[in-house]
């Protein structure tokens, strides 16, 4: 079982945002930036498919120098080898000019499975792991919440909106996106940390002619939809005045 | 030409399907199409053609049902090639995202997700999300049309479609589709647990998120909704980590909900989130980030530790 995991590197949560002069990108350079959680999710369950099944993880990155932080760490976690389309042209790079550097990058691996998040922490698009399912010629399934594997074969929990589920089968090889909250990550140990720094990084260059399918022409703070009273004070003031403002002025409570 | 995907399952139209032909009106009014596909699509047809659009397409083919991404990808490129749209418009549901993406790279072509707002210009550019609604993004699609764009759920309101003086003509399309060629075999469709809570009847709810920090912390959201007379209720991460069941959840993988009150506790108000509740009447977010996109929606904002504020809360209560 060969199994790819595609990650990315996004900023952390705790990152306040700030633009860059073009006012269309994040400045970068006083970003702190971590593996986008859907993908270490995708990243966790390929580590237990290869305990179950047996064979080797190898994790996918398509971004600029700055990507190499969690390729090590997904190294670090377990995963065999790694493969960086290295580029700086990639930094903000749309869904389609990713999912086709990691294509490329990939296509002579011959995969058995290909997972990856749902979606990105910082674009947000959605897209990637469709689209790369595509170019690889395999099927696909989104947003799941199980897998299971039988030979040849495949059999997934995809899960629908308000709570409901469906089981689909598939042939492999074929690309899946994983759900948050699938199963329970692990984290690095020392042992783990050390042994990555002998495990093989590839880098391999992106594909010349990928043209983006999208541009962004402004990146901003969001406008205010509506007026939010914030209310100051000490939490014991801040915390009477809005049970008072709930009671006399929303009247939502008694 | 504008050309809407509605979405349907046993004949029963989505929702969402109205507030992405309100975006097409916005677009465009001039000329709409909304094409409806599956083994009984021609039933809600008839719903469809009260919209003010131009014509409502059908597209019956027994390879559409049960949905597969394989399946909707193959009939929708014959579609497009027959009728090239300019753009085509679908509502962000899951559904959507597992084929529209791979519909566009089937055909090379733009498709810009889960857009909130239109700007007309010497461009048209589409407003969205990002950076997990830190910031907003006006794209422009590039390359060739048709370019396919995906409406966040709630952006548009239902109540806003125009309805057209007659009824639209209905028209059947005829489509090649290889059941054969359709790799996914999907099962019925079922629900993992009984929703012993109908959090959508609830009339308040205190909902709790990452900043609560730690199971243990969940009694004093508890004790607070107690106070309030609330349901407690939570953002994903936590029934992820098990602390409260997924029956809890509210968002697009939970219930969607609109009380009277929602206090948000430590919730940073991801887009997946804020479309579960931004319908609530009175919206309260506590939150130690003043810049948390909870805050954007939110009637009343308290900027601050909820560990001191919740007890003092419960304090003023008892007054």
């Amino acid at each position: 079982m060969k199994i790819a995991v595609c990650i990315k590197q996004v900023p952390t949560r705790e990152w306040q945002p700030r633009l860059d002069d073009s006012k269309t990108w994040i400045r970068e350079s006083d970003a702190s930036f971590e593996m986008n959680e859907p993908d270490a999710y995708a990243l966790e369950e390929a580590l237990r498919l290869k305990e179950k099944h047996g064979g080797e993880v190898v994790v996918c990155s398509a971004g600029p120098a700055r990507v190499a932080q969690v390729i090590r760490e997904a190294l670090a976690r377990g995963a065999d080898r790694a493969i960086h389309v290295d580029d700086e042209g990639l930094a903000g790079a749309d869904a389609f000019v990713t999912a086709a550097a990691l294509a490329s990058a990939m296509h002579e691996e011959k995969f058995d499975l290909v997972l990856t998040g749902l979606q990105s922490d910082d674009q947000g698009f959605a897209q990637v792991g469709v689209v790369l399912a595509e170019k690889l010629g395999v099927p696909h399934s989104t947003i799941i919440m199980e897998v299971q594997i039988d030979g040849a074969s495949l059999r997934v929990k995809r899960e629908l909106e308000g709570g409901w589920f469906q089981w689909i089968a598939m042939p492999l090889p074929a690309v899946l996106t994983i759900q948050s909250g699938i199963n329970q990550l692990r984290y690095a140990t020392l042992k783990g940390i050390m042994a990555a720094k002998k495990k093989e990084i590839r880098k391999a260059a992106a594909p010349a002619g990928a043209a983006a399918k999208q541009k962004i022409v402004s990146l901003y703070v969001p406008e205010k939809g509506k007026k939010t009273q914030i209310i100051g004070g000490s939490p014991a003031e801040a915390a009477k005045t809005l049970v008072q403002k709930l009671r006399d002025e929303a009247r939502v409570i008694q | 030409m504008i050309l809407v995907i509605a979405e349907q399952k046993d004949g029963k139209l989505n929702r969402a399907t109205w507030e992405a032909i309100v975006g097409a009106q916005q677009l465009d009014a001039s000329a709409i199409a909304v094409l409806v596909l599956g083994a009984k699509a021609a039933s809600v047809a008839g719903e469809l053609a009260a919209a003010s659009v131009q014509e409502i397409v059908t597209l019956e083919h027994p390879a559409l049902e049960p949905y597969t991404p394989d399946g909707f990808t193959a009939a929708l490129q014959d579609a497009i090639a027959q009728l090239s749209p300019s753009h085509v418009l679908l509502p962000h549901t899951y559904q959507t995202r597992d084929f529209a993406p791979k519909l566009a790279a089937r055909l090379d072509r733009a498709i810009v997700t889960d857009v909130t707002a239109i700007k007309r210009g010497r461009e048209t550019a589409f407003m969205r999300p990002m950076f997990q609604g830190k910031l907003t993004a006006d794209v422009v699609p590039q390359g060739p049309a048709p370019h396919f764009v995906t409406f966040q759920i709630g952006a548009f309101r239902v109540d806003q479609v125009a309805k057209g003086a007659a009824s639209a003509p209905v028209r059947a399309l005829t489509v090649n589709v290889d059941a054969s060629a359709i790799r996914q075999k999907p099962e019925p469709p079922f629900q993992q647990a009984k929703a012993a809570v109908d959090l959508s009847q609830a009339e308040r709810i205190v909902s709790v998120g990452r900043g609560i920090k730690e199971q243990a912390n969940i009694k004093i959201a508890e004790e607070l909704a107690k106070a309030l007379g609330a349901e407690l209720a939570a953002s994903r991460p936590i029934c992820d980590s098990g602390w409260l069941p997924m029956e809890r959840q509210v968002g697009s993988s939970g219930q969607t909900v609109a009380p009277k009150l929602y206090l948000a506790l430590g919730i940073s108000g991801a887009i997946q989130h804020l479309v579960g509740m931004k319908g609530s009447h009175t919206i309260v977010a506590i939150n130690k980030d003043p810049d948390a996109p909870i805050f954007e929606i939110a009637d009343y904002g308290i900027v601050g530790d909820l560990f001191e504020i919740v007890p003092a809360m419960i304090e003023a209560l008892k007054q």
